[in-house]
This record gives structure tokens, sequence and C-alpha cells, in this order.
């Protein structure tokens, strides 16, 4: 399969084939089913500590380990919370019930889970994508979360383990599963959906979106149909949903994306050489790049749902739906539109990208900050999406006037791109500080016009034979005097401004003082 | 026999008496005599002389050591006491410590009463003659041939027995009412919610419930009033004040409306009958109208319960997999050691349960069962509450037939499960109940008879249960 991946890009249409191999006759239709974990202070249905990365089964108690005798009380805040994700997803919030879902599962105290079945709290509603196609939402109920397994052996793999642990911290988190409509037709328009979902639960305080930790977790089922031959005038009905399969395991956007194309791929193929899609539930092999068989239709397992009796059904009422709602957050659509505007009148499509990134995460509300205290939008945008978003934690805590001077001094020329990267990573490390002072004391101090050209001119006389190259048009050797004047700055140059200074000198004529003029006959 | 609960309260804390001296009869009474009851499975000698001295420690030092003060009570074994074995008579709970109190425990501790020991009964309190124990069959206090009922058999006995003054029980179909009516003892099922259920061993949750077993009503009003009440940590107990019953107890009965449900008397064995129907004279003697009724849908009472708690049962006893606690088989992989385990762990009981639960629920076949099952029960509790606009009280036995033989109807569920024929549907409809002694039959043993009430009917029920409860010891003297 050649270059699975998709571009994420904001502006990709809706019936983007990709690079996923399907074939031009062929449709992928998607629909995703994404858990999210509710920041909660406390599990869903006791008191234990919600936390990731804690030591193992150190948040536990009889409740969440489904010690004999023990019993649920449901979580107010996260009923909340999960009213909060209904309202930013235009869903109608109805009187729901839990029911128990049965199977045997090691990770799974009481071997049945917790879930909303046939009446969820949030019912119908949408999404909109910044591609202008819009996703429907079927539902976004309430579950638990199970314990968390890790195979113990030579190769970590399930099938070789030797043993298992089991962590219960995790065991009774509160979910809300964001079901959506098959509205997905390609691998960039479901990352498109889980970028901006991501965007909505962190605007709703719901979520951190942390698809590294598993705050955000991803199942696709991936069906391909015949495209209709002439697309442009389908007025007739489309052709019917083919066989679907679910497929689990997908950590990351890349995981996503990759595994839909593999998954239409595979099926496309399986169907033009006459053969039948199965339905099944598959997982994402993220290090072969395929997904494999994990049960069959016949091996799924009988849940055997039915309400839950140690819960009474929950009925919101009008009051409480209200304050929930009014909770919401400044949604993604409007904080883009906010930060494109700092932007001025045609931001680029990388720009936007990095816009689109930056209220994913959440980080937009620093950058209109920084800007509001006098930093340049551009290079505050640049900053933020390139070395805030590599440490999210330590971003979100970052203080605005820090990083705000800090992308002043840059575009004043006052520190280099690659000063201002390193005394922004300390200020990341620190939460803050004055950008000034840590420059000061690591010798930071852009070199003044003179003294990066006098640096200029020693690497060139120095280099005769790569200036003479340079100087024919071989312009990928500014990258060799570049690399030069910096060794001799000690990094102080501003890459910019030597390559500015380095073209100056090619286009002047060659005078007394100028290079190569031995090489004149 | 031991004096009554509310006669050792009293002398504890009067100071008459000190508490671990009653403990210490107590317990000497249970290693001389249990040996041959067996309704004991663990006795906790020296956690129970610890909390005797404290109570005692309360009385010296002149605070309220609480209304129970010094009251040696027994306990069903799926009731989780902290640090003390609860293992619901079944090999797969062996060696397990609940690290938490039950918040009846929590509740009986602080009204100052001390928890002596664990009953047996019938494993994850499935039957109805406390012989599908994993420990053995309790015996019939008066008739060693003979089974207490169940499924809380070993605290009935316990009581009748006069070793405790006080036991609690679980009710699930009758497993408080049958086995203290069998043991000549007085049982009741409060209205679903007044009792938490936090730290039950759950069977059937949606119609389990905590109840008092006591040689007198007025004990049992005693006990019920220190174990009812809100409890947050349970979401289905009711979020209001329990009722005050002990104050009612000399109220009478003149115009209460009492029914004589046919349903609960037809079909008892003929001699049960005729107590029941002079349970019915002694409450008219007494002033209250008596009138017969029918509630024909008490019919499907036994049909629906066993779709019903089998259901609840297989997804409530899943847990049990031999991963995090009690006895693990061990195996080549995780789903072979589930198996092992439960095969080994669960008695044949539990395991026709488990399947005929998960049948019941199984995709296709749940409408037809566990749904329709539903349906019947909504359909009980509209015949209750037309009843309950005739009537305050309704009337009838308590258990078709008097203490039957070990070992008679082990061989034939169906008729172990009719055992509970009169007492499942106050279960089902949620609503409370009632068992008191009413004299004997042909064979010489207690018959009870059963009051039942609408939700939260506790003052009647007691005031009846009270009133019958003089006649019959007028009828014995």
């Amino acid at each position: 399969m050649s270059g699975g991946l998709v571009s994420g890009g904001l502006v990709s249409g809706g019936l983007v084939n990709g690079a996923s191999g399907t074939g031009p006759g062929w449709e992928v239709v998607v629909g995703l089913e994404v858990h999210c974990e509710l920041r909660t202070r406390t599990k869903l249905f006791c008191g234990c500590v919600n936390a990731f990365g804690d030591e193992p089964n150190t948040n536990i108690c009889p409740v969440c380990l489904g010690l004999p005798g023990s019993l649920p009380v449901l979580n107010e805040r996260a009923v909340e919370l999960a009213m909060r994700i209904g309202a930013a997803l235009h869903c109608e919030v109805r009187p729901s019930a839990f029911h128990r879902k049965n199977y045997f599962y090691p990770d799974m105290p009481k071997d049945y889970q917790i879930s909303q079945y046939d009446e969820p709290i949030n019912v119908g509603g949408w999404l909109d994508l910044p591609d202008g196609s819009r996703v429907g939402i079927v539902r976004a109920h309430l579950e638990e979360d199970t314990g968390k397994t890790t195979h113990q052996g030579a190769s970590g793999r399930i099938h070789a383990a030797d043993y298992a642990l089991v962590d219960y911290n995790r065991a009774g988190v509160p979910l809300v599963e964001i079901v959506s409509e098959p509205d997905i037709r390609s691998a960039a328009q479901a990352r498109l959906y889980v970028t901006e979902l991501q965007g909505v639960l962190v605007a709703t305080g719901a979520s951190d979106g942390k698809m590294e930790e598993g705050s955000l977790r991803v199942d696709a089922n991936v069906s391909v149909r015949r495209r209709a031959p002439d697309p442009a005038g389908a007025e007739g009905s489309p052709a019917p949903f083919g066989t679907r399969c679910e497929i689990k395991n997908l950590n990351s956007l890349r995981s996503l994306g990759r595994a839909i194309d593999y998954e239409a791929a595979r099926q496309a193929a399986l169907l033009e050489s006459g053969g039948t899609v199965v339905q099944e539930t598959r997982h994402w092999d993220e290090d072969a790049g395929r997904t494999v068989p994990l049960r069959s239709k016949e091996e799924a397992f009988d849940y055997r749902y039915f309400p839950e009796p140690d819960l009474v059904p929950l009925a919101p009422d009008a009051a409480w739906q209200a304050r929930a709602a009014a909770e919401v957050g400044l949604l993604p659509s409007a904080r883009r539109a906010r930060l494109a505007e700092l932007l001025g009148t045609a931001p680029a499509p990388q720009q936007l990208e990095q816009v689109g990134v930056l209220v994913g995460q959440g980080l937009d509300e620093l950058v209109v900050a920084a800007v509001g205290r006098g930093a340049p939008a551009e290079l505050a945008l640049v900053r933020a999406a390139n070395e805030l978003a590599a440490d999210l934690d330590a971003a979100r805590a970052l203080d605005v006037g820090a990083f705000a001077s800090l992308v002043a001094m840059e575009a004043e020329g006052a520190l280099t791109a690659t000063q201002a990267k390193q005394v922004l990573r300390e200020l990341l490390a620190a939460g803050g500080g004055d950008p000034a002072r840590i420059a000061a004391e690591k010798g930071f101090e852009a070199l003044s016009g003179g003294a990066l050209a006098a640096a200029v001119r020693e690497a060139v006389e120095a280099n005769p034979e790569e200036w003479a190259r340079f100087s024919a048009g071989e312009d990928k050797l500014a990258g060799f005097f570049t690399g030069q004047v910096m060794r001799a700055t000690a990094g102080k140059a501003d890459g910019k401004a030597v390559a500015a200074e380095l073209r100056r000198l090619r286009a002047a004529p060659a005078g007394p003082e100028g290079p190569g003029r031995s090489e004149q006959p | 026999m031991n004096p009554g609960a509310l006669a050792v309260a009293a002398s504890v804390r009067s100071g008459e008496r000190r508490a671990r001296a009653v403990v210490e009869e107590t317990l000497e009474a249970i290693a001389a005599r249990d040996p041959g009851l067996h309704a004991f499975l663990h006795v906790a000698g020296d956690q129970a002389l610890e909390a005797a001295a404290a109570v005692d420690r309360a009385v010296e030092e002149g605070r309220d050591p609480g209304p129970l003060a010094g009251v040696p009570v027994a306990l069903k074994d799926n009731i989780c006491t902290r640090g003390v074995p609860t293992t619901c008579a079944s090999r797969i709970l062996e060696g397990w410590l609940p690290p938490y109190d039950a918040t009846v425990v929590t509740r009986l501790r602080d009204a100052g009463a001390v928890v002596v020991g664990k009953t047996n009964l019938d494993e994850f309190a499935m039957g109805s003659s406390t012989e599908n124990s994993s420990r053995g069959p309790t015996r019939h206090p008066m008739d060693p041939t003979r089974v207490p009922g169940g499924s809380s058999g070993g605290s009935a006995a316990a009581v009748g027995a006069g070793l405790v003054p006080l036991a609690l029980g679980s009710d699930t179909g009758g497993s408080v009412r049958q086995p203290a009516a069998l043991c000549g003892t007085v049982g009741m099922k409060p209205t679903y919610g007044l009792v938490s259920r936090y730290g039950l061993v759950a069977f059937a949750s949606s119609l389990d419930q905590i109840g008092p077993i006591a040689r007198s009503v007025g004990d049992a009003a005693a006990l019920f009033e220190v174990i009812a009440g809100h409890d947050p940590l349970d979401s289905t107990s009711l979020d209001a004040p329990a009722p005050s019953v002990s104050q009612v107890l000399d109220a009478g009965v003149e115009g209460m409306r009492v029914g004589l449900v046919a349903e609960l008397v037809d079909g008892t064995a003929p001699d049960v009958a005729r107590r029941v129907r002079a349970a019915a004279g002694a409450l008219a003697g007494a002033g209250a109208v008596v009138d017969d009724v029918t509630v024909p849908e008490m019919r499907f009472g036994l049909s629906a319960y066993y779709l019903i708690a089998p259901a609840e049962a297989s997804s409530n006893l899943a847990r049990y997999d031999g991963v995090r606690y009690g006895l693990r088989v061990d195996a080549p992989d995780v789903a072979a050691m589930n198996t092992a385990t439960r095969t080994a762990g669960f008695g044949p009981e539990v395991k026709r349960r488990i399947m005929l639960g998960t049948y019941a629920l199984s995709a296709g076949y749940y409408d037809a069962y566990y749904g329709k099952a539903q349906r019947v029960r909504t359909l009980m509790i509209r015949a209750f509450d037309r009843a309950y606009e005739r009537f305050d009280v309704l009337l009838g036995a308590t258990a078709p037939t008097t203490a039957f033989r070990l070992g008679e109807r082990t061989d034939d569920p169906l008729a172990m499960y009719m055992s509970d024929v009169c007492t499942i549907p106050s279960n089902l409809s949620g609503h409370p109940a009632i068992s008191v002694p009413f004299g004997a039959g042909d064979d010489g043993l207690p018959v009870g008879v059963q009051v039942l009430a609408p939700a939260r009917g506790e003052e009647q029920l007691f005031r009846a249960a009270a009133v019958l409860e003089r006649a019959a010891g007028e009828v014995r003297s």
C-alpha cells in the first residue's frame, strides 16, 4: 500500500479517495465511536480519584473493584459533563437509564460494564467540520471504563505473554461514548472529525483531549461500496452500505487514517476479486500497518443487556440541562475564526492548519492572549503550533506574559529563531519567567549587522571553491555557508540574515573586496 | 432460653448486666449447642468480646451505649463484615475477608449491638432449606431431622434455638419469612429501599432486602428501626425517614381492614390453612374488619420470580471469576481458569440458576422471558394496589407447610421452589411483609402467618403483627 497517510488538511474534500488504493470505483463509508474519558475529580460510581498515571491499583475501593456487596452511586458531575457534550453536539437530552453489558474479561471487575443501552442521555445531533461537511451524531452516552491489562512476557504481545497484570485505577472512570452516523467518506475526513471533536470536548471542559494518554479512544466502522458511475449527476439513490468491519486499537490520528485506508483497500480488493466482506471486529496492528481479525460476528459476545437494578433512572430537569449547556465554552469553529482574524485578511493554508491544531489542543487562548499583549500574531502562531504543541501540559501552564515577551523579542530580532526556541524551552520547564533574563544568562544576543557581515565574509573567504559553486547558481550551498557562520558565531547569527547577506554578496559586482577575485583572469 | 433483645439492652444500659457477660454467655451457648444445629459458619468470639467491652466502657463513662446495647446479633453470612469471613456458604468465596462493613453492620455497631458470628445459608441465598450450603445443612432447632427453612436458615435456627435474641437475614423470595415461620420466630421483609443493601452480597438486586429475625414482634421492631433509613451508598435506598414502629405496637387493630388472601391460603397444607383462618379470627376479635379477597395475579408470581431472580443472579455472580479474590483453580489461560474456578466453586443449585438466568437474558429470548416476567411484575404491583384500595393489610400463610424433612425436596427443585410461593409476591411488588408464629401444625411444629402491607406500610404491619403475637400467646397458654 502506498503512503496510507492522507494529509489531514483542513480543506480536503468530502469524497477524498487519497492514496488509499481503493481505486476510483469504490467509496469508503466510515462511522466512528469515540470514547472520551471525562475530567471529573472522582470516578463514575464511587469516590475514588480519577487520575492518569498514578501507581497501579492505588485509586481503588470496594465499588470500583466490584467487591461482593458493593453498589454503584452515580457521579452528578459526570452527568453534567455528559450534558455539556450533548449541548455542544446539538443533541437532545433525554431521560435515560443504565444497563449492564455482560461479558467476562479480567480487567472488568464485575464482569459486566455499566453502560447506557437503549435509553442514552444524549440523542441525535451533529458536528460541523472545518471543510464544510457535517457528520451526524447518533448518540453520546455515559458508561464506565474498564481496568487496564498489561501483558507481560518476552514479546509484550497478547498471544506470547507469560502472564498479565491488571491496573484497576482506570476501572470506573467515567466515559462518554460518542457514536457518529456513517457519514464519513475518507480517512482525511475521519481525522478531521476526531480533531474537531477533540476541540469540542476540550471546550466543554469535559475532556483533556489527550489521545496519547487514552483520554480519547476511537473505534472505526469501515465499509466500502461502489461509487455511483457519475457522481456529478447522482440523483438516483446511492448504493446500499457494504458489510462493515469494526477496527479497534486506533490510538492516534495517524493510526486512524492509516487503518481506514488499509481497511478500505482490503475490502475493495476482496470485492474486486469476487470475495465477500465478513462482518467482524478487527485489530489495527500499527507496526505491521494492517488490520487483523479479532472475532467474527458469530463469535461476537451476547452481552445480555438488562436494566441495571442497582441504579435508578436518570432524568435531569430542564434547569439542570440549561445550567450544563451554559457551561459550554467557546467552540472550536468560533475560536478558529477569532484566531484567523488575528492573522489578517488571507491566512495561508499552512497557517489555517496550525490554527486547527492549536484549537484542537486548546492552546489558542494562549496565542490570543499573547497577541493581546503585543506579540505579533504570525510568529506567536508558529511558536505555539511548533514548540508549545510538543509539550501540552507545560504549554497549558505557561505564563502568557512570558510567552508574549519572548515572541516579541524574536520578532524584533533580539533573539534568533534557534535562541528563541531554547529560551522557550526554559520557560516551559519553569512555567514562566523573564525571557530577557534567560537570554542574557545564556549569553544570547543577536549579532549586530556589521558583525554578521564580517562573519559571512570570513566564511566565504575561507571556502573559495564552495563560493565559486554557489556563485555559479548552486543554491543548496547556502546551507553550507550558514552552517559555517553558525559555528563561528556559536549560534548567535540569525539564519535568515545570513542567507540574505549571502544573496547580497553574490548579487554585488566583484570589487576589490569582493570574493572570488582570485578567480578572475 | 435467653431473654429478649430489649430486656438484654435494658439491663446493659442500666448497668445491671455487663455486655461482656452477656456475650460470654452467648458464646458458651453457641459452643455447647451449635455443633448439633450448625447454625453458625463462623463465630467471631474475639471481635465480639472487644465490641462488648466497648459497650461496657460507654456505660461506665456515662455515654449512651445505644438502643441495642450489648445485644448479641447473628448475621447471615452474605452480609459483609470487615475482617471477618463472609462466604455466602460458597466454596468460591472461601478465604475472602471483606475490607469493609455492610451499612447494616455499621448501624448495628452504632446501636451498641454485638455481632457474634455469621450464620449458615443456602449458597448465595439460593434455596429454601439451607441444604444448598457448601458447609452442610443447618438443622431445625426443634427436630434435627428437619430443615430450618431457608435461605436464612442459620439465622432463624440460631434465634429459634435461643442462641441469640436477634439475627439478620436477607429476603429475596421469602428467605427471611419462610425460615422464621418454620423455626417459630418473627421474620420481616421491609419495603424495598428502606434498608440499605450496601454490603449485602447480591443475589437478585431488585428483590433483595435485609430483614430482622427475632423471638418477638417488639424485638423485630427494635432491630428494624436500627437498620432502616436512607443510605447514600445505595442508590435504591429510599430518601425518607424510616417509619418508627415500636411506638405503635400497642395501638391495636380496631377498625383495621384486613383482607384474607385466597391465594395465600388455598393450596397450603390443611393444618397451616386452619392456623391462618384462626389468625383472621383473632384479628377480627381484636376489632379488625376482616374480609376475603382474591389476588389472582399472585399465581404468576413463582414463574416471574424464577426468571427475574436467576437473570439478575447470572450477572451478579459473574464477578466470581478467580481473578481478584476467593477461589482460583489454575489453568493454562484466563478463560479456562474462569471455567475451572466456577465449575469447582459453585454448587449445583447456583449453577442451575446461573444457566436459567443466562438463557433468559440471551439475545432473542429476552422479550419472551425477562421482559415478560417484568411485565408480570407490573401486573402484580397493580393487583396489590387494587387490593390496598380496600384493605389496610393482607393476611395469609407464610409457607405452605411446616418444616419438612432433610433431603425431602432436594431432588425436586420445583417442589423446593414451591416453598416460597406465599412469600414471593411481596418481593416482586417491593412491599413489606412479616411472619408471626401462630401456633403449631398437626406435627407440633411451628406455623407462621404472614401479614402484608403496601409500600412503607410498616406501621400497620407491626400493629397487626403485635395483635397476632398476643393472640397466639393466649392460644398457647
